[in-house]
């Protein structure tokens, strides 16, 4: 009997839930979905995985380490060149990339651009290409075509870079005040002198900040490009791998540590005083 | 006379770098650093000269791009790639969720704090690659590697990110929570995670596309996946199959942008 009116009770009254079934059902279903994914990813990628070489990988990690310690601090002296040529990279080819970067993020944003149908999707096109592919692949390919050297991966940074800086410039553009774009085409102005003083002076901090993000960015990513050729850093981090001189190889993994540290650092200190 | 005082045009005053005596170092600086840089840059011109012909044949091989002859190669490298994709970004959010909540100030004691932070900052250090290149030495050649490399690397990304999320959290929020009398675990769950949820959701997402792009990278190292494809196809100088390897890339790239972006829309 007092069962009977226990369960009279909650049937009548309604209890709140915090999701309707429909939506319980769904989220479960999601969740479900993502697991039978992730376990059969799982299961694919490691068909061929000899799990012999997973299981004594903490004994490799104890051999690299003893033959990376201690580093060989006299390698030293033959890293200042490469040092040289990797912050070179780095800064030409950011600024290859921002001097193309800028043009195609005009076109791109939809206030600026001279054509919507035709001349923007090319220019959003232009940059998802260049953000798609990763500056070591572009110098694969470079390195294939002009030739190994410092000007494959200036061109290979640049080619990057121009994605990147185009896309948050554009987006930068778009958000501009149009009141002061009115306040300049009232005087008269004419198209080019509107970019130049309505537009230009609203983005220059945003411009700044953008480029000097991209160049720590780009700092990080032209210490590797030598191991496809290059030039800079990994052309020396190459042939110690190469070699199996583990020790040289821990050296110039400090340096690059560093150069790291003190690019992020610039970088860090110039978005300070430009934002 | 004193109509004369009156300046008759405008200069336009320098938006940035007002001090005119800082401003004149730093241009002359860059001048004479661009100059030593181009110096140090040696061009064989006669060398990229027979290169633009080879440059000429990708562009080709780019329009015109062969997906047939190296087909069982190219789809063993992309289901390589994309398992690699899922699982690491899986592992990846698994691992980071901890560890962003103990690099957050206002949840975590000063000792899990630095040990977080220090973990953050290791694995933000160091190139996706240069990973790469360590865990193909420890674990052998293959995308297990890949997989072990793109976890460490999302854990760098999304944990910092998720970190500063939580320190800007509401705190009105928080304390209402802990002042029914909840616990350090039900004020993370009731206050904090409802609060970054739709922000993890969008990180997330957006490091599994930057996962599908490095996966395509780490292989040239030897790490799996389309980048060992890829890095074949342009040794044999097959310019019209690493085209279509390119192609493949960036399709993959812009379905995963775009449901993604439909995604967030959804789940926030």
């Amino acid at each position: 009997m007092d069962s009977q009116v226990g369960t009279m009770t909650s049937t009548s009254t309604p209890v709140w839930h915090y999701r309707t079934p429909k939506q319980a059902l769904l989220r479960w279903l999601g969740w479900f979905s993502l697991v039978a994914l992730t376990v059969f990813s799982w299961q694919l990628m490691n068909e061929n995985t000899i799990w012999a070489f997973v299981s004594d990988a903490p004994d490799q990690a104890a051999d690299i380490g003893e033959r990376m310690f201690p580093p060989a601090w006299g390698y030293t002296g033959q890293l200042w060149e490469p040092l040289w040529d990797t912050i070179n990279i780095a800064t030409l080819g950011t600024l290859l990339g921002v001097l193309f970067a800028v043009p195609v993020a005009f076109l791109a944003a939809s206030n600026t651009t001279p054509s919507t149908r035709f001349v923007r999707p090319l220019a959003l096109l232009i940059i998802v290409a260049s953000r798609s592919i990763n500056s070591l692949i572009w110098a694969l390919l470079l390195v294939a075509i002009i030739g190994p050297g410092l000007l494959a991966g200036i061109i290979a940074i640049g080619l990057r870079s121009i994605g990147f800086v185009a896309k948050l410039l554009y987006e930068a553009i778009e958000e501009i005040d149009t009141s002061q774009v009115e306040a300049v085409r009232a005087t008269g102005a004419s198209g080019a002198q509107v970019i130049d003083y309505a537009i230009v002076p609203q983005i220059l901090p945003a411009f700044w900040g953008i480029s000097v993000f991209r160049w720590d960015i780009n700092i990080r990513e032209s210490t590797i490009l030598g191991l496809v050729g290059a030039g800079g850093l990994g052309i020396q981090l190459n042939a110690s791998l190469a070699t199996l001189a583990w020790n040289q190889v821990a050296m110039i993994f400090v340096v690059i540590l560093f150069t790291v540290v003190v690019s992020e650092w610039v970088s860090a200190k110039v978005r300070q005083a430009v934002i | 006379m004193s109509a004369q005082s009156y300046p008759n045009r405008w200069k336009r005053p320098p938006v940035l770098l007002t001090n005119p005596f800082w401003r004149r170092m730093i241009y002359a600086g860059a001048l004479v650093y661009l100059a030593l840089a181009l110096q140090s840059v040696e061009i064989d011109w006669h060398r990229v000269w027979l290169g633009l012909d080879r440059g000429w044949k990708f562009v080709e091989g780019f329009l015109l791009p062969d997906f047939t002859t190296r087909w069982r190669d190219i789809r063993e490298g992309l289901v390589e790639s994309l398992t690699m994709t899922v699982t690491s970004t899986v592992a990846g959010i698994l691992v980071s969720v901890p560890i962003g909540i103990g690099a957050a100030r206002n949840l975590a004691p000063a000792p899990v704090y630095l040990l977080c932070r220090g973990i953050i900052t290791l694995s933000r250090s160091f190139q996706e690659v240069i990973i790469a290149i360590l865990l193909v030495a420890m674990f052998g050649f293959g995308p297990f590697a890949g997989f072990l490399t793109l976890s460490f690397a999302t854990i760098g990304f999304l944990s910092k990110l998720l970190a500063e999320d939580i320190e800007e959290c509401d705190r009105s929020q928080i304390e209402a929570i802990r002042a029914t009398g909840a616990g350090w675990w039900q004020v993370v769950n009731y206050a904090v995670q409802p609060q970054v949820m739709p922000r993890l959701v969008g990180l997330s997402l957006y490091r599994l596309d930057i996962n599908f792009r490095e996966s395509a990278v780490i292989g040239i190292v030897g790490a799996g996946g389309i980048g060992a494809t890829l890095n074949t196809a342009i040794d044999r100088y097959e310019y019209d199959s690493a085209g279509a390897i390119l192609i493949i890339i960036i399709a993959i790239v812009l379905v995963v942008e775009y449901s993604s972006s439909w995604i967030r829309r959804w789940v926030q």
